[in-house]
């Protein structure tokens, strides 16, 4: 019959993996020529196979200063952490309470509080930089981490979302809850909290990998290298006195970058997926 | 629903205070600052400024390199959004079709979503590097000089080609979850009145997947706009001559580097508006005509 074809069914898997390997490639050499030295890369064209310095570009990094830029790259990771750590969880904190109160409760001027948040959804913060800047910096919050990540928590799309589940929790539920003398907060801890955790995760997958990829606004307002995170350091790796760029650190560093979230994300991938999609409907 | 807890008054307002409070000082204070500093004239040291009406406006908007900037914002968004899902419906077809292994194929594509744009560009800046870069050596046995340094339309090649290679997994992850969602009794049906694969996806799968098509190319669009700073700072700091430096790098350029402020808020306003117009004629025009 006409519906299935073997033949293209097998084209189809060729491609598609075909097309995997492809999309690996990028990694792949970065992360071959992160176990280079600095003079075997610059012998050759970039290798597709490992070198001899091994592991020892990743101790170096990990453990001393280097490059000008005056801190050790497990410090970098650790504020990495600490910022998609803290957008994740705040930003989800501050949504889930927000969306309760509007979805649940009926009070004054809740219109106008529905929309001054979901007017942020429109203006990402890259469009205001700099008076978001003058902000932070007039509150004293330059090199720190919550100056890091309060302005990025800023957004609605997580009450958007959250909004969005608690619009099909059934009236019943809450009906019976409160015959049974359950007061808000007994509510949302006891029964609308354990319902969301699939949101909830999936929440948290995309704002950890949101929070740990941010880069301008790190970049703006970290001067001190004790708040570095390590996405923005590698600008300042890649750029080197004796013009020769050292590779083998920077592709170090960036596999180092792409480690935590690729992990997030592949642990975690039912969740990102089904976050991902019903934040379209 | 009728609202279930009528009689807490307080209780609302106390579960609004943190994410009011953030908005207020971190989005609506700073917006309107940059609507304000707009009109507003600074001298260098920042030490006094005065009122200038629209000479903000009218300078940026007589100068030829916001222009420019405009057009490269325009190409590279069209070249993103167009390229990562091209390659990514073609990609969910073939996933969806095969069956078994749609799920391994997924897990092995969806992970560039996880990497950072500037990691992104660092990663296919090494592949272009031209001392040692594997692609750019392959170009120039082939004959073609790779120099993203001085060449400005391969700057913009390269940024566009890393974008496309993060964005890709994103579309894939909702073009296949929407294949997998259409009702396969208009597929069967077609299929036994002798329609072949092509004619099957043209005439019926296409269509259908109208709308996550258009949602998608709001989303890549929006991506291309803002998320690409990363890529754009790291791969070529919005050179060679200006030819990688979108609208929003304008505004970090000619703000953060030049120290500019007037014209840098004027630009955000501007910014503001573009992005708020497109939203606002999005719901109102585009999403009606898109087959549901």
């Amino acid at each position: 019959m006409h519906y299935r074809r073997p033949g293209l069914d097998r084209l189809s898997h060729a491609l598609l993996a075909l097309c995997c390997l492809l999309f690996l490639l990028p990694v792949w050499l970065a992360f071959t020529a992160s176990t280079h030295t600095l003079d075997a890369l610059y012998s050759q064209t970039a290798s597709l196979w490992f070198g001899e310095a091994g592991w020892g570009n990743y101790r170096h990094l990990l453990s001393g200063s280097f490059g000008g830029l005056g801190t050790d790259v497990l410090t970098l990771l650790i504020n990495s952490t600490i910022m998609a750590l803290g957008i994740a969880i705040g930003k989800i904190a501050i949504s889930v309470l927000a969306a309760y109160a509007i979805v649940f409760f009926r009070f004054p001027f809740r219109r106008l509080c529905f929309w001054l948040i979901f007017i942020t959804l429109m203006l990402p913060v890259e469009v205001r930089i700099l008076p978001t800047f003058e902000v932070v910096a007039d509150l004293g919050l330059l090199d720190s981490y919550a100056g890091l990540i309060l302005p990025l928590i800023a957004s609605a799309t997580a009450t958007f979302l959250m909004r969005q589940f608690f619009l099909t929790v059934p009236p019943e539920l809450v009906e019976a809850a409160r015959i049974d003398g359950a007061g808000p907060w007994r509510f949302l801890r006891d029964i609308l909290l354990p319902l969301s955790k699939t949101n909830l995760a999936a929440l948290f997958v995309i704002m950890f990998l949101y929070g740990w990829n941010q880069y301008l606004w790190p970049l703006l307002i970290t001067n001190d290298a004790d708040y570095l995170t390590i996405v923005v350091s590698l600008k300042r790796l890649l750029t080197s006195a004796d013009g020769l760029v050292p590779w083998q650190n920077v592709t170090a560093t960036a596999i180092l970058a792409m480690l935590p979230p690729v992990a997030v994300i592949l642990l975690m991938q039912r969740y990102f997926v089904k976050g991902l999609v019903d934040s379209e409907k | 629903m009728s609202a279930p807890f009528q009689r807490h008054r307080l209780t609302p307002w106390v579960l609004m205070a943190p994410q009011l409070g953030i908005v207020l000082v971190f989005f609506f204070w700073p917006a309107l600052q940059a609507i304000e500093q707009a009109f507003y004239v600074e001298d260098a040291f920042g030490l006094s400024r005065e009122f200038a009406g629209l000479a903000n406006f009218k300078a940026v908007l007589s100068d030829p390199t916001y222009y420019q900037a405009l057009g490269t914002t325009l190409v590279f968004s069209l070249a993103v959004a167009l390229g990562a899902m091209s390659i990514a419906l073609l990609l969910a077809v073939m996933a969806d079709r095969v069956i078994r292994g749609a799920r391994v194929y997924r897990t092995l594509l969806v992970w560039p979503y996880a990497v950072a744009p500037a990691v992104a560009g660092v990663l296919w800046l090494f592949l272009f590097d031209p001392t040692l870069g594997l692609i750019s050596s392959l170009l120039g046995n082939m004959g073609i000089d790779w120099d993203h340094k001085l060449n400005g339309a391969q700057a913009l090649a390269l940024v566009i080609m890393a974008s496309v290679w993060k964005q890709m997994s994103y579309n894939f992850v909702f073009f296949l979850a929407a294949l997998q969602a259409l009702p396969k009794s208009l597929l069967e049906a077609a299929a036994i009145d002798r329609a072949g694969p092509w004619r099957r996806f043209w005439t019926i799968t296409f269509p259908l997947l109208s709308p996550t098509s258009f949602f998608l190319l709001v989303m890549n669009s929006v991506y291309a706009f803002f998320e690409t700073f990363g890529t754009i700072d790291t791969v070529t700091s919005g050179g060679p001559g200006g030819a990688t430096t979108t609208l929003v790098y304008k505004v970090y350029q000619d703000g953060f580097v030049g120290q500019d402020m007037g014209s840098s808020a004027a630009q955000s306003v501007l910014l503001m508006a573009l992005v708020g117009g497109l939203t606002w004629f999005q719901f109102r025009y585009v999403e009606r005509k898109v087959q549901y």
